[in-house]
């Protein structure tokens, strides 16, 4: 913040941009240049905020997301006008539907040429209307700095999401008197700061100290309020297990005794029964969708039902609740600590022990080393291996994602990144870019399908550019694998358009000038781990695993939740028998 | 059943798209809307009906909340208050039929606005069955053309926007969801 860019400074608006951007806390942003956003481009030399050069503009945003996912800081995309902006969409929606902080800025064309359809112009202003928190169109460049701090702080407050910026041309290149202070962001009707009032909370501790059979349902928003230690203190307190969504993990240790596992379905079976058999849900942060709750006519249909959410949309969405605490939760258990009373409920706990039953059984991390190579196997051993460590593992989509959730233990807030709301094929590759650049000291893996994996691939040169030390594992079955169960179990084994026929995928990562190696058995998995970690920069790992694998246990879409499809355990018995 | 809504927004570009967008996408029927001007400049104001069940009504209420340019919302139907249609009907009245369209205006006390020699224009105001009953009697004679603004409303006695920001307490009992700001 130097003397001449106090109140006052004449400066171009692409210049005002990046000030305003640095004041923001802004150290690093992902962007594609072009026509559009040019002006801006030029004056990013006097900035200094790092650039991170991605390869197709989805990326950006994955990137932006992930830096923000790993960080809780808002991360930044930047991209010229029409096809550069267009490009953001799928990434805007990911991080719209799982509450990520982020603050896209395009170029549009010059404001006389608006509504004219000039070269690369596109209503992105509209076209992103329903995926972004906000959005905001620039024609002036006295409007940048009030906008680029009104995005800012919509982004990152009360639910967090994206805010987009269209910044014209004009705009960019013309100068006016730059003033921060005088820029203060005007909001008459924005209210991030809700709260619940003094009944709610006496309500919701009658229903606590009166329930038999209580269960925490941790979402995401745990993370994001940054109320880990909160909802330690309450579980522990008042005695009560822990389930999760898939965005709730890591806000609770997996290691910890009243952690039950992740919900929902493809969560544990005596997760899903724990619910169902419940006599208060306690949900924290989550916003019950349809993958954690199955059919809603029979979800949880015993339990009472309390909802500390900071958006007041969500209550009864889906799922309709006794009692509402809207306001931010790290706010809200603070008020509740102090008067929850600590109960025993050994029993409930020792019941839901119980529930497990023959679980472990049919565990495939159980099967003995057979010469198969499961996915399972693959995670699981990535996870005894790295555990120690300040591991970040980020998936992407599909069946994969999947088994990282069951057989990945995460004892830390943001060490799992993954797309939940959209289920976005193509996140993991960019958005771990984005958490290594948030993150350099930690190791980031990306556990990520071979299906997924080829829609951004791309970006393995952006790693590489950027010399970002990420490891990558292709969890490689040859198909469209989540999809492939799909038809497996509803549509009489017919795999339309699912089998991949792959390129070879270490010698793509060596064409990039990444170290790259195929695993096909078991016990080359520990070595390639450890190699990849001792290895001075990005390492591809091709594993090669079980084609027709599937995930257990499951809940049919629209199914009860206490209704899972089990991992048949004859398999076990088939597997000792080779 | 119908939820009347009364919705100040900020007077800026786009906000009646964002409000329309919101209906569309979570879908919920608008089945009338209206918007203009209000006593401040930068205000504007909404008057939308829906068809919503009590939940839906709620959730309706706070998705407004959540756009950035929605400044307050008030569901005001079951509030004590003034709620006004406004239509102009062009009726065929040959020569026989014009002192019968005539009576029947007068009795609705509705206005002839324009008289050509094969039609009269009617305008009326007023509470929508009482439009929908003129429209009735009118329409043996030949409705030719039919306008309709859509409701307005206004709560009766205390002003709205300031009466609603004076009581700061929201009935929790009865909504369910504290908007406490």
């Amino acid at each position: 913040m130097t003397d001449k860019k106090s109140a006052g400074a004449s400066m171009t608006g692409a210049s005002i941009l990046w000030e305003c951007l640095e004041r923001e806390g802004v150290r690093h942003v992902f962007g594609y240049p072009g026509g559009a956003i040019l002006p801006a481009y030029d004056a990013l030399k006097h900035s200094k905020i790092h650039h991170v050069l991605v390869r197709h503009e989805q990326g950006a945003t994955h990137m932006a997301d992930g830096y923000a996912r790993a960080s809780g800081q808002v991360g930044v995309a930047v991209a010229t006008s029409g096809p550069g902006a267009t490009n953001m969409v799928t990434g805007i929606a990911t991080a719209m539907l799982d509450s990520s902080p982020m603050v896209c800025i395009t170029g549009q064309v010059g404001s006389k040429l608006i509504g004219s359809d000039a070269f690369q112009e596109t209503d992105i202003t509209g076209v992103t209307l329903p995926v972004t928190k906000h959005n905001y169109l620039v024609t002036h460049a006295s409007e940048v700095a009030r906008t680029i701090r009104e995005a800012f702080y919509v982004a990152r407050s009360g639910r967090p999401g994206p805010v987009l910026v269209d910044i014209t041309k004009d705009a960019q290149q013309t100068c006016c008197n730059f003033d921060w202070e005088a820029a203060k962001p005007h909001l008459p009707g924005y209210r991030p700061d809700l709260s619940p009032d003094q009944k709610e909370y006496e309500q919701a501790l009658e229903l606590i100290h009166n329930a038999k059979r209580p269960v925490i349902l941790a979402g995401h928003g745990i993370i994001i309020s940054g109320a880990m230690h909160e909802v330690r203190d309450f579980a522990e307190r008042a005695g009560i297990p822990v389930a999760l969504t898939l965005l709730g993990i890591g806000a609770f240790p997996a290691g910890h005794p009243l952690n039950l596992g992740m919900m929902g379905m493809h969560g544990e079976a005596w997760v899903n029964h724990t619910i169902q058999e419940a006599d208060l849900l306690l949900a924290f942060g989550m916003r019950f969708d349809d993958r954690v709750t199955g059919n809603l006519k029979t979800y949880a249909s015993n339990a009472k039902k309390i909802h500390i959410e900071i958006d007041p949309a969500e209550i009864n969405k889906n799922v309709k609740v006794d009692v509402p605490l809207v306001g931010d939760l790290r706010e809200v258990l603070h008020e509740l600590l102090p008067h929850v009373e600590s109960i025993d409920r050994s029993g409930w706990l020792d019941y839901i022990d119980k529930l497990k039953g023959d679980s472990a059984v049919r565990d495939i991390q159980n099967l003995p080393d057979s010469g198969h190579l499961y996915a399972a196997h693959v995670i699981n051993d990535l996870w005894r291996e790295t555990r120690d460590g300040e591991t970040v593992v980020v998936t992407d989509v599909g069946q994969h994602q999947m088994w990282e959730a069951q057989y990945y233990k995460h004892e830390k807030p943001r060490s799992l990144i993954t797309s939940g709301g959209l289920g976005t094929m193509g996140f993991a590759l960019p958005a771990a870019i984005g958490a290594k650049v948030a993150r350099p000291e930690a190791e980031v893996w990306v556990v990520v399908g071979d299906g997924g994996f080829q829609m951004t691939l791309c970006e393995l040169a952006t790693i590489v550019q950027e010399k970002l030390k990420v490891n990558i594992a292709i969890i490689n079955n040859g198909y469209l694998g989540m999809v492939r169960q799909w038809q497996e179990f509803f549509y009489e084994r017919n795999y339309a358009a699912t089998p991949l026929l792959n390129p070879d995928f270490a010698k793509l990562g060596e064409a990039y000038g990444i170290r790259s190696m195929t695993v096909t058995e078991r016990s080359q998995v520990v070595p390639s781990v450890r190699t990849a970690r001792k290895h001075d920069g990005p390492v591809l790992i091709n594993f090669q695993v079980e084609q027709e694998d599937t995930v257990y246990p499951m809940v049919a879409a629209g199914a009860s939740l206490h209704d899972m499809i089990r991992r048949p355990s004859k398999i076990v018995e088939t597997a000792e028998d080779e | 059943m119908l939820n009347t809504y009364v919705v100040y927004v900020e007077n800026k570009p786009g906000v009646l798209t964002r409000v329309a967008s919101l209906f569309r996408r979570r879908a919920f029927n608008i089945d009338s809307l209206t918007v203009g001007r209000t006593e401040k400049p930068e205000v504007s104001r909404m008057t939308i009906t829906v068809d919503a069940d009590q939940d839906q009504a709620r959730r309706i209420e706070a998705n407004l909340y959540k756009l950035v340019n929605v400044l307050l919302v008030e569901n005001i139907t079951n509030e004590p208050s003034i709620v006004r249609d406004l239509a102009m009907i062009k009726v065929a009245a040959t020569h026989e039929a014009r002192s019968h369209v005539l009576e029947l205006a007068s009795v609705f006390r509705a206005r002839v606005v324009d008289v050509a020699p094969e039609s009269l224009t009617i305008e009326i105001t007023g509470a929508e069955d009482k439009i929908d009953g003129l429209l009735e009697v009118l329409r043996p004679y030949g409705v030719l053309e039919m306008v309709r603004t859509g409701i307005v409303a206004m709560r009766r006695g205390k002003s709205g926007a300031a009466a609603a920001a004076a009581n700061d307490e929201p009935d929790v009992a009865s909504s369910g969801v504290s908007y406490s700001v």
